[in-house]
C-alpha cells in the first residue's frame, strides 16, 4: 500500500459539534433545493384560483382549486373505487410488458436471426396508435381486466425492449475478451456481465414505462369499460361534473409519479455503483 | 512429477525450461482491403519462470504476438506452443492470465468478489481445482482492508493492482501483461514496476510484458524482444543483465543507461 493512495481516505478525527452543526446546515440547504419546485406549484394553483374566479368561469367548465378538492373530501369512495381497478392493471401491464421485452432482448442478443426477424414487428407493432389498438383488443379479450392490463403492457413493451438490447450490447471488447481468456460461456457472460451491465438502460426503460402504463390502464378503461379512472373521465366528461374530472386526473397523475418515485427509489438502491464510468 | 518440482528437489540440473516455444509465427488479418500480415517469422522462446517485455514501435505487432498466445487472435502460420499445449489448450486448462491495458474490473463488484470472478466462471474442466486465497492475492498487491471497496472508489493504479490480482488467482504458470500500466502516470507506474519485479521473484510466474517504454522494458525483463514494424518481425532478442539488482535507482547508472541506448538504437533502425 503507498501513502499517495491511502493518504486521500485517511479517517478524519471525529468533530462532534462541528458535525452536527454542518449536518444541520447540510438538511436546511436540501430542503431550500425543493422551496423552487413547491413555490411554483402553489403559485399555480393561487393564479388557477384567481383566473377562475376571477372571470367568473362556470363549474362545468373549469372548476376552482376549492371546488376539486370538495370533491376529495366528499366523493372520495368513488375515487377509491375506481382508482383500485386501474392501480391493478397499471401493474400488472408493468410487470407483463417489461418481463416479455427483457426476455425477448436476451434472445435478441443471442440470436441474430431472431433480432432481424421480429425487431422489424415489434417497431411495427410499436407505431400503431395505441388508441387504435384498444378497440381491437376489446373485441378479442372482452370487456374485464385483460385487455386494459395488454394495453398497458403493449406500452411498456418497446421503450424496455430498445433499451435493454443496448444495454446487454453495452459491454466493452476488453470485458468480452476476459471472460473468454476464462473460458465463460454465453450463459456465464450473461449472468456476470451483460445483465449487470444493463442495469442503467433498463432503469431508464422502466421510468418512461412507470408513467406510461398507468395511460395505458386508463386509454383502456376509455373504450367500454365501466369501472376505472378511465372510465370516470368519460363519465364525468358527459356529465358536465368537471370538479369529479379534475380530482380523477390529478389521481391517475399522483399515480403516474408514485410509480415513478417507486423506481427511482429502487434504482438508487440497486445501482450503486457508477454507471458510465469505462475502466 | 512436474519439471518445477523435479528442479526444486535437485533430481535434475537447474537449467530453465521452455515455458513457450513461437515457431515461425504469422498472423494475417483480412479486411475489405486485401489482407494485412500483422507479424510474419516470428520464433523465439520463453523460459520457464522467466520475465520477457516485448518492444516495438506502434502497430509492429506486439500486442497481436501477446494475443496470439492468449488464444485472443487466430494463427494463420507457424505455431505457438505454452507448456507444451496449444493456445486453446493452455486457455482452457488455465495455464495463462491476460492483464488488459484498462483494470476491466467488473464496476458493480467489490475488489474482493473480481478477484474470485476467475473461480466462478469457465470450471467445466474443473480446471481451477487449485487456487489462490483472494484475500492474500489483495495483501500481495498491496490492497489489504480494501476488499470491500468498489471500483470506482480506488485510483487507476489500485485498480490495475486488482487485475493483477485477478490474474493470479488461478496459479497461472504465465501472465500475459498488455501494457498494464500505459495508462497510469509516472509515480504510480514506477512503484508498480517494482512491486510487479517483487511479485513475479515469490511467485515464480513466467511474465511475458508488452510495453512501449525502454525503460520499463530495460527494467522489468530479463530478456527484451524487440520487434520491428509492417510486417512485425523480430529485430533482436536481447538479453539483459545487471551485476546491481533492480531497483528503480538503478536506472541512474551508466550500465542502465547503457542497454537503454541499445534497445533505443535498435528501436530507430531503418527497416
Amino acid at each position: 500500500m503507498t501513502t499517495t493512495e491511502v493518504g486521500a481516505k485517511a479517517v478524519r478525527p471525529p468533530a462532534a459539534a462541528g458535525e452536527t452543526a454542518r449536518a444541520g446546515r447540510a438538511r436546511a440547504r436540501r430542503r431550500l433545493r425543493y422551496a423552487p419546485a413547491i413555490g411554483a406549484g402553489v403559485g399555480m394553483v393561487v393564479v388557477w384560483h384567481l383566473i377562475v374566479t376571477g372571470f367568473e368561469i362556470p363549474t362545468y367548465i373549469a372548476p376552482s382549486p376549492w371546488q376539486v378538492l370538495v370533491v376529495f373530501a366528499n366523493q372520495g369512495d368513488i375515487l377509491w373505487i375506481n382508482f383500485l381497478p386501474t392501480l391493478l392493471e397499471a401493474v400488472c401491464g408493468f410487470a407483463l410488458g417489461n418481463t416479455i421485452a427483457v426476455l425477448l432482448a436476451v434472445w435478441f442478443v443471442h440470436s441474430g436471426v431472431a433480432e432481424r426477424a421480429f425487431y422489424p414487428i415489434a417497431v411495427f407493432i410499436n407505431t400503431i396508435p395505441i388508441i387504435a389498438i384498444a378497440p381491437i383488443l376489446v373485441l378479442m379479450l372482452g370487456n374485464g381486466y385483460e385487455p386494459k392490463i395488454v394495453i398497458a403492457a403493449l406500452i411498456c413493451f418497446f421503450p424496455t425492449l430498445v433499451n435493454m438490447v443496448r444495454g446487454l450490447k453495452a459491454v466493452s471488447p476488453q470485458m468480452l475478451e476476459l471472460m473468454r481468456v476464462l473460458s465463460a460461456n454465453d450463459r456465464e457472460v450473461l449472468f456476470k456481465i451483460r445483465l449487470q451491465s444493463s442495469l442503467p438502460f433498463l432503469f431508464a426503460a422502466l421510468k418512461i414505462a412507470s408513467t406510461t402504463c398507468v395511460i395505458g390502464a386508463i386509454v383502456g378503461e376509455w373504450i367500454g369499460s365501466n369501472y376505472g379512472l378511465g372510465s370516470l373521465i368519460i363519465e364525468a366528461t358527459y356529465n358536465f361534473r368537471a370538479p369529479l374530472l379534475y380530482a380523477t386526473v390529478i389521481l391517475g397523475a399522483g399515480l403516474a409519479v408514485a410509480f415513478f418515485v417507486i423506481t427511482s427509489l429502487v434504482e438508487r438502491h440497486v445501482l450503486k455503483w457508477k454507471p458510465g464510468e469505462v475502466f | 512429477m512436474t519439471r518445477a518440482a523435479a528442479v526444486a528437489s535437485g533430481c535434475i540440473e537447474a537449467s530453465p525450461a521452455t515455458a513457450i516455444a513461437v515457431r515461425d509465427l504469422a498472423v494475417r488479418f483480412d479486411g475489405d482491403a486485401g489482407s494485412v500480415t500483422a507479424l510474419d517469422g516470428v520464433g523465439f522462446e520463453v523460459p520457464e519462470a522467466g520475465f520477457v517485455t516485448m518492444l516495438g514501435p506502434s502497430g509492429c505487432g506486439k500486442s497481436t504476438l501477446l494475443r496470439a498466445v492468449a488464444d485472443l487472435v487466430p494463427i494463420s502460420a507457424g505455431s505457438i506452443n505454452v507448456f507444451g499445449r496449444t493456445p486453446e489448450q493452455a486457455r482452457r486448462a488455465r495455464d495463462f492470465a491476460f492483464v488488459f491495458q484498462d483494470a476491466t474490473l467488473l464496476p458493480w463488484r467489490s475488489v474482493i468478489d473480481n478477484v474470485r470472478l476467475p473461480l466462478e466462471v469457465g470450471r467445466r474442466g474443473g480446471a481451477v481445482e487449485q487456487h489462490a486465497e483472494p484475500e492474500e492475492l489483495l495483501a500481495l498487491v498491496g490492497l489489504e482492508g480494501r476488499a470491500d471497496a468498489l471500483p470506482h472508489e480506488l485510483s487507476g493504479g489500485m485498480r490495475q493492482r486488482v487485475s493483477i490480482a485477478r490474474a493470479l488467482v488461478c496459479r497461472p504458470r504465465v501472465l500475459l501483461m498488455d501494457e498494464p500500466f500505459g495508462a497510469l502516470d509516472e509515480i504510480n507506474r514506477d512503484k508498480l514496476n517494482e512491486e510487479l519485479l517483487r511479485i513475479w521473484q515469490e511467485t515464480g510466474t513466467t511474465i511475458m510484458f508488452v510495453t512501449h517504454s525502454v525503460p520499463e522494458a530495460a527494467f522489468l525483463g530479463q530478456k527484451c524482444l524487440v520487434l520491428s514494424a509492417q510486417p512485425g518481425r523480430v529485430r533482436e532478442y536481447v538479453d539483459i543483465s545487471f551485476t546491481s539488482p533492480r531497483a528503480l535507482g538503478m536506472r541512474d547508472t551508466l550500465e542502465f543507461v547503457q542497454v537503454t541506448a541499445h534497445l533505443r538504437s535498435l528501436l530507430e533502425l531503418p527497416r
